[in-house]
């Protein structure tokens, strides 16, 4: 496969002196073993340095499970809501031409250049008790903040992109001529959508969904501000990483980091074993 | 270009009646609206709402406070260095993954996603740790002279390590999309490599390098989760922007968190905006080159 790759750059390994390619390449690797891979190897090292069995406590900790478990729920929530939206927003705009459509890709990004810590403070002010909603929530007798659907708006406010941001391109490049022979074939709309869009943009369907998933497990400013840190209540896996920190409990908080960076590392696998699957 | 109907990205021989054929256009244009509507701009709107709430002076008088101003310019400066790394780092890997072949290759790739799909809390213990004295880092850098952790230098380690896909991810499929007969037509006149790259492979890339050196420094500027363990947080010295906010939601100061949240809010949307025109840009400078 390798060889074919080169075939096909015959001019670039021409003009690219062998000495110069291998600089580069070291240069590359060095910096990222250190700058990418020492990070994620030191987790493991620190969450194991004191052998297998404080690990295993650590991880079985009531308060540890309970973060692990509200984590969960609230992925289980968001990823779903945010796959629907990431098709919707991408079929609109991939396979229609209307006005604004610019406005509307740049409003989807949004949620990737703000900080977390902002939207936290948004939804702060919209359901809080000094927010917009807040006298209205309260007379209601519904808990928005410091509780489960503060935690999981705001993840879902922070992920949200992630599946449109794969999806649309792929749609973008793909053209609707297939769709507009299967209308005129007589399908409908939900059987254009199932038998001829699914399958094209099936993998890059499952990484955005796989890669919103490792954000919405791992979101930490927007929850830290909503989620009032309410131990064994409303504290999640990251947050409890940085209070067992702050407790002094370093091999705890890297036991708790090893299990959500198992999760970043279960993503990456399935993506490049989907990006074999699209070459292959 | 300056008609309404031409498009950049559709394809020339689409004739216009085709439009609206498919179906399913109001239903999933209606709910992305909705979505985006509730979901990002009513609670964006209600920040706005809220620094509007308090006043011109009163904003004035929050946001050029000395605590508020060092805060600023700490996340700037630490932005500002761990974007020039991210820069040349970031284009380095896009390079070397495009334009070479080599053994392990595909998990280099791969790894460029860590930042990504690794927690920022993980990635801020992490680097605190190795950074610190008994740390594999700091052990070294330490007796060296050259503290890392609890200064500016820390903040932009953690800033650069969140961020960096943004330039290689940018950068990637531009480079993989440029068309080899340029560089050959540049080799066949006895053009030498580095004045290849300076004069026809940079000129090409220039719009998207620049674009995702946008985004990496937007996210760099609201960086949260990763600075809060290695900084140290001390005010004046180590205490970044969107930390403040923080602590002056904790102090129950609400104008004082909604002012600054709503200068890194309006310093996030330019850079958006910046980001997205240097796209067009790029994409503009793509089409020209077929």
């Amino acid at each position: 496969m390798s060889t074919v790759a080169l075939n096909h750059l015959p001019s670039q390994s021409r003009l690219q002196s062998r000495h110069g390619q291998r600089v580069l390449i070291g240069l590359a690797v060095g910096l990222t073993l250190l700058f990418i891979v020492a990070p994620m190897a030191y987790i493991f090292a620190r969450a194991f340095s004191r052998g297998w069995d404080v690990y295993v406590a650590n991880i079985l900790h009531p308060v540890t499970l309970h973060a692990i478990w509200l984590t969960t729920i609230t992925a289980i929530i968001v990823v779903p809501i945010n796959v629907a939206f990431g098709i919707a927003a991408a079929w609109a705009v991939a396979k229609h031409r209307f006005p604004g459509r610019g406005i509307l890709v740049t409003i989807i990004e949004i949620p990737f250049s703000i900080s977390p810590i902002i939207a936290g403070v948004c939804y702060l002010f919209l359901y809080g008790r000094q927010g917009l909603l807040g006298p209205w929530l309260q007379a209601n007798d519904l808990q928005v903040i410091f509780a489960l659907p503060g935690i999981v708006l705001v993840t879902m406010f922070v992920t949200a992109p992630f599946v449109a941001r794969e999806v649309l391109p792929l749609m973008q490049a793909q053209g609707t001529e297939q769709e507009q022979a299967a209308v005129t074939l007589g399908a409908s709309g939900w059987q254009v959508f199932r038998r001829v869009t699914l399958p094209n943009i099936k993998w890059a369907l499952l990484y955005g969904a796989v890669l919103c998933t490792a954000r919405a497990v791992g979101e930490f400013g927007g929850v830290a501000v909503v989620s009032g840190n309410i131990r064994g209540q409303t504290n999640t896996l990251p947050l409890h990483v940085e209070l067992l920190f702050n407790d002094l409990n370093a091999v705890g908080a890297f036991a708790a980091a090893s299990t959500l960076t198992l999760i970043a590392i279960v993503a990456l696998v399935v993506k490049a074993l989907l990006e074999s699957r699209k070459s292959g | 270009m300056s008609t309404a109907q031409a498009d950049p990205g559709a394809p020339s021989s689409a004739p216009i009646r085709t439009k609206r054929v498919l179906p399913g256009f109001t239903l999933s244009l209606g709910t992305t609206l909705l979505y985006l509507t509730l979901i990002v701009l009513i609670p964006v709107i209600a920040l706005i709402l809220k620094g509007a709430e308090m006043g011109p002076a009163r904003f004035w008088a929050i946001v050029s406070s000395p605590r508020a101003v060092a805060a600023f310019q700490i996340t700037l400066t630490a932005a500002v260095i761990a974007t020039i790394f991210n820069a040349l780092y970031g284009l380095l890997m896009a390079w070397v993954l495009v334009r070479y072949e080599f053994r392990g290759k595909r998990i280099l790739d791969a790894l460029m996603d860590v930042p990504f799909a690794l927690p920022t809390a993980v990635a801020g213990l992490s680097l605190t740790a190795l950074f610190s004295a008994n740390g594999w880092f700091g052990a070294v850098l330490h007796p060296a002279g050259i503290p890392v952790v609890y200064t500016i230098w820390g903040i932009a380690l953690a800033m650069a390590f969140t961020s960096v896909p943004f330039v290689v991810r940018t950068v990637q499929p531009v480079l993989e999309d440029m068309d080899p007969a340029l560089e050959e037509a540049a080799v066949t006149l006895g053009a030498r490599p580095w004045t290849i790259f300076t004069r026809v492979v940079f000129p090409a890339i220039l719009p998207a390098w620049l674009a995702g050196c946008t985004i990496a420094f937007a996210r760099s500027l609201g960086e949260f989760g990763a600075i809060v363990f290695i900084a140290g947080n001390l005010p004046f010295r180590t205490e970044i922007a969107a930390l403040l906010a923080f602590i002056r939601l904790e102090e129950f100061d609400y104008n004082g968190a909604a002012a600054i949240a709503l200068v890194l809010l309006v310093f996030a949307l330019i850079l958006l905006l910046v980001s997205n025109l240097l796209q067009y840009w790029a994409s503009r400078y793509r089409e020209g080159n077929r």
